[in-house]
């Protein structure tokens, strides 16, 4: 796999024109990988791409592969951000959700990672029947006590035909509560407030200067490069993905051929991108934005004579720069985003 | 051609005949094997069940409007003609039934060999008796797993009064029987009788619209010629017509310079408008009328409801359909109709809810509509305290009830045979629907007939489906209208949010009000959204609420993650929900979608 990758890192080394800012090991279990296999990849991506020397490299992590002689060599070879699945400090929680650690787990792996790196990100999951609004409440606490400078916290979400799903319909898991998970989601608006994070997009907080440079230039629509299997990459234009199966992957590259599948973006999708993206956003829409700029008069007075029916009850803030969500418009993002979208 | 000539003139060669069976006894396949039989189509060139030659049709498995084939059979050194005219299988159609028994002399009573007789088959029956015709009584499919000869064979003796060795045997899949059926065609259906210097009477038992030559109509002579340009009249209608063009029913149409008493065809005037061609109607000369023939009546609607483009701009275009498919359906009757709901549509007539399912089909597959239809509904008279009677085919027409006097529902005798294991859940449901047992009869020890008078609002919704169920599948139904009769009709009003929807209003009896209000909140609540506001469902009679559903306001409505391998899919899933909304209709401040519009007829 780690020929495979390196493999079309080669072939793509183009698919980018501008300086690389960030790297990010993600998706699946890369703290997995051994120590050699990843400083060849950062190796391999230095020498083909042209990198700022500030650039940010995260490393997507489970608490159970963490260990202090890890951490070391992690960040010996160029890591200089962590992304640590923690989810709970809650065991029954952490059972519900069939997570392999435990509490304990969690909170020793924070306390060595925290030795060794300062700019480390967790997720929490919020919204699970077995969460209480108290164990909520001590969950971000204690992700605060650690110093955490940046956290992500995520509404719990069941995937339809996933094993959670199938248990769900035939009641042997209790469903998800949503009125439970809006609660959940107003109290840590409010503590993170009282904190000093800044709620920068839905499921993101972060310490000033701490928020994750890697996912916002998603947000602000910059090009992106993916590598591996089902990886994404976006051009600006063109988005495209490599195929999820991993021996169909390694194949494609053995046979010199990538299987990816590619779609051009018309403009009116480029602008409903922007719109969902920016949305989720604290920034929201900017009117000073290229994307919003090269639309056309029309389009802009109809989404912006949408978003006044959204003003009117309090869930967006319009002004002649602006349009962003409120608190409480950000639980409902999507039903904004797609009634401000052009067909 | 000398020879066609004599031959075709000869009328105790000619033989009119349709077969009466139910549903999926075999008719199509018989009629099929028939014509195979006689070479009057190849095995190669015909599709299988050549009679029933709308896509709709075939895929039901009934016959919607009747046609007409000729064959030709060879018996005893005498060549003979044998008109099958096909009959619509369905309770909607019965007086389309009635005409096309008129024009035959026979009839082969089909009866499946392993399910025996049905409601529709005896009714049709009975009209069939009535017209004088020969019934030949023969038992299908008696190859098959299950077939119980003996038993049918006494029904249909009990029925009809025959003798058991009367009753032919037959399969139609596998042409058993045939050569049979053939001769017993000829040798005891009676050939026409009629007179050819009478003057000319035809009746007309069905019509076609066809593109190219307009409305295609078929008829049987009783008496007289009619040659081709000849200036005809439709006694009814009273409008005259030159006959550009006469023939025969062959595999497709012939054509011959003139047609006598006795002979089934069709003429082609150029008409273009299927309202102008009445089922039932006589077809006879413009210089020496003769009479019209019995039977005649004008097709009424039974069941109403508003048909509307769900895009209201498609207003137009749903227009010029409804016209088109009036060309060739003179049984749909329309007129403009608008709603506060649902903007510009049309006040639809239909035979029965069937032909109501029909027209809503063809509307989307042959004319590439897509239509919200309304709340259907019987037509009601209604009595104002001033003495006048007004027809209220919609809710919007009722009368304000202090101005009411009286309403009058139609009711109908609903004829129910099924096992007997079944009369109670039969009388239950019955009742239940506001019906009065009036007679029940064995017709054979497992074998039993219920006759109920009941209001026909009360069988449009569900009926039939209730019936299925309640016995298994081990009843059939047929029915007729027998006049209207007093009763409590209530206007029941929808509203959301305190908006009312007229689209949803209904027409219904009082006693069944509050039930039917329930129900149709709570189906509502399934199917409406959640808005990021509360919305109420209340069901009103006037300004009393008789329920009431609420659907909470929406709170979440956001996906947790959206990174670099999100955005895609989730601007494609967003975009389909806004692509959703966009046929949504928004009813004040509520959005609803075109389900809601039709939940009244999935009501369980």
């Amino acid at each position: 796999m780690i020929a495979a990758i390196a493999k079309e890192a080669e072939w793509r080394k183009d698919y980018l024109n501008e300086k690389v800012e960030t790297i990010y090991f993600g998706g699946g279990t890369p703290s997995l990988l051994s120590i050699s296999d990843l400083r060849l990849m950062i190796e391999k991506l230095k020498e083909l791409f042209f990198f700022d020397e500030n650039a940010e490299i995260s490393l997507e992590a489970n608490p159970d592969d963490i260990t202090e002689e890890k951490l070391i060599e992690w960040k010996a070879i160029g890591i200089n951000r962590l992304s640590i699945g923690i989810q709970s400090f809650n065991d029954v929680d952490l059972q519900w959700m069939n997570r392999a650690h435990n509490a304990q787990h969690a909170i020793e792996c924070l306390k060595l990672a925290t030795k060794y790196f300062n700019n480390i990100t967790i997720d929490l999951i919020y919204g699970s029947p077995t969460l209480t609004d108290e164990q909520w409440k001590k969950n971000v606490e204690f992700a605060i006590s650690f110093n955490i400078p940046h956290i992500s916290c995520y509404a719990l979400t069941v995937e339809p035909k996933t094993a959670l799903d199938k248990l769900i319909i035939q009641q042997k898991k209790e469903n998800i509560d949503v009125d439970k998970q809006a609660k959940h989601f107003e109290s840590l608006m409010q503590w993170m407030k009282e904190v000093g994070y800044e709620h920068y997009e839905i499921s993101n907080f972060a310490k000033p200067n701490y928020r994750s440079k890697h996912n916002s230039s998603y947000w602000k629509g910059l090009p992106y490069l993916g590598l591996g299997p089902s990886a994404h990459s976006f051009n600006g234009s063109s988005r495209q993905w490599n195929i999820a199966n991993n021996a169909l992957y390694i194949q494609s590259i053995e046979n010199g051929d990538l299987n990816f599948e590619k779609e051009e973006l018309t403009a009116s999708q480029q602008l409903n991108e922007y719109i969902m993206t920016s949305l989720r956003t604290i920034e929201g829409i900017n009117f000073l934005d290229d994307r919003w700029l090269m639309t056309d008069d029309k389009t802009k007075s109809k989404i912006i004579l949408s978003a006044k029916k959204w003003e009117a009850n309090g869930n967006v803030v319009l002004n002649e720069k602006i349009l962003r969500l409120t608190d409480k418009g950000r639980f409902l993002a999507d039903g904004i985003a797609a009634d401000l979208f052009q067909l | 051609m000398l020879q066609t000539y004599i031959f075709a003139a000869v009328m105790k060669n000619i033989r009119n005949f349709c077969i009466i069976a139910h549903i999926d006894h075999g008719k199509s396949t018989l009629a099929d094997r028939l014509l195979e039989h006689t070479h009057t189509i190849g095995v190669r060139d015909m599709m299988n069940q050549v009679l029933d030659d709308m896509d709709l049709e075939r895929e039901k498995g009934i016959t919607i409007k009747s046609h007409a084939i000729q064959i030709n059979y060879p018996y005893k050194g005498e060549e003979y003609i044998l008109n099958l005219i096909d009959t619509p299988g369905h309770v909607d159609f019965s007086y389309e039934v009635s005409r096309a028994l008129a024009a035959c002399e026979g009839a082969l009573l089909l009866v499946d060999a392993s399910q025996g007789i049905q409601a529709q088959t005896i009714s049709n029956l009975y009209l069939a008796i009535d017209n004088d015709l020969e019934i030949i009584p023969v038992i299908n499919k008696i190859d098959m797993d299950g077939a119980q000869i003996p038993e049918v064979t006494d029904q249909i003796v009990d029925l009809i009064g025959c003798k058991p060795e009367d009753i032919l045997l037959a399969s139609g899949k596998s042409g058993i029987g045939i050569d049979e059926i053939l001769e017993a065609i000829v040798s005891r259906i009676p050939a026409p009788q009629g007179s050819y210097d009478a003057p000319l009477q035809a009746l007309i038992f069905d019509s076609v619209f066809n593109s190219f030559r307009g409305i295609i109509v078929y008829y049987r002579i009783l008496n007289g010629i009619l040659k081709k340009g000849d200036k005809i009249r439709f006694v009814a209608s009273g409008m005259d017509y030159f006959a550009d063009e006469v023939g025969v029913l062959k595999l497709t149409m012939t054509p011959k310079e003139e047609m006598k008493a006795g002979d089934v065809g069709y003429i082609i005037t150029g008409i273009k408008v299927a309202k102008e061609v009445k089922v039932g109607d006589t077809i006879t000369l413009a210089n020496n009328p003769g009479k019209m023939i019995h039977g005649f009546e004008e097709v009424k609607p039974m069941v109403f409801a508003g048909i509307y483009p769900v895009e209201t701009d498609d207003f137009e275009e749903l227009r010029d359909c409804m016209d088109k498919l009036q060309l060739n359906d003179a049984s749909l009757t329309f007129e403009l109709e608008t709603s506060q709901a649902l903007g510009f549509g049309f006040r639809c007539g239909f035979l029965g809810l069937l032909h109501m399912e029909i027209i809503q089909e063809r509307l989307e597959r042959e004319f590439d509509q897509t239509v919200i239809t309304t709340v259907p509904n019987v037509g009601f008279y209604a009595y104002t305290s001033k003495g006048d009677k007004l027809s209220v085919n919609n809710p919007s027409e009722m009368p304000d009830p202090t101005k009411l006097d009286r309403i009058e529902e139609p009711f109908i005798r609903a004829q129910i045979i099924s096992m007997p294991d079944y009369i109670g859940n039969i009388m239950t449901l019955c009742l239940g629907k506001r019906g009065i047992l009036i007679n029940q009869t064995y017709l054979t020890p497992t074998r039993v007939e219920l006759t109920f008078e009941m209001p026909l609002t009360e069988i449009v919704f569900d009926f039939y489906d209730k019936l299925k169920s309640q016995t298994r599948g081990y009843a059939s139904f047929d029915y007729s209208p027998i006049g209207y009769r007093e009763a409590d009709i209530v206007k029941m009003d929808i509203l959301l949010n305190n908006e009312k929807v007229d689209a949803l209003s209904a027409l219904i009896h009082r006693s069944r009000a509050q039930e039917f209000g329930r129900k149709l909140c709570e189906k509502l609540k399934e199917l409406l959204t959640k808005q990021q506001f509360q919305i109420a469902i209340q069901a009103a009679i006037g300004a009393k609420v008789i329920a009431r559903e609420n659907i909470s306001a929406m709170r979440k409505d956001v996906t947790a993650k959206c990174y670099g391998g999100d955005i895609s899919r989730k601007r494609k899933l967003l975009e389909k929900q806004k692509e959703g909304k966009k046929r949504m209709k928004q009813i004040g401040n509520v959005e609803v979608p075109q389900e809601a519009f039709l939940a009244v007829l999935k009501l369980d």
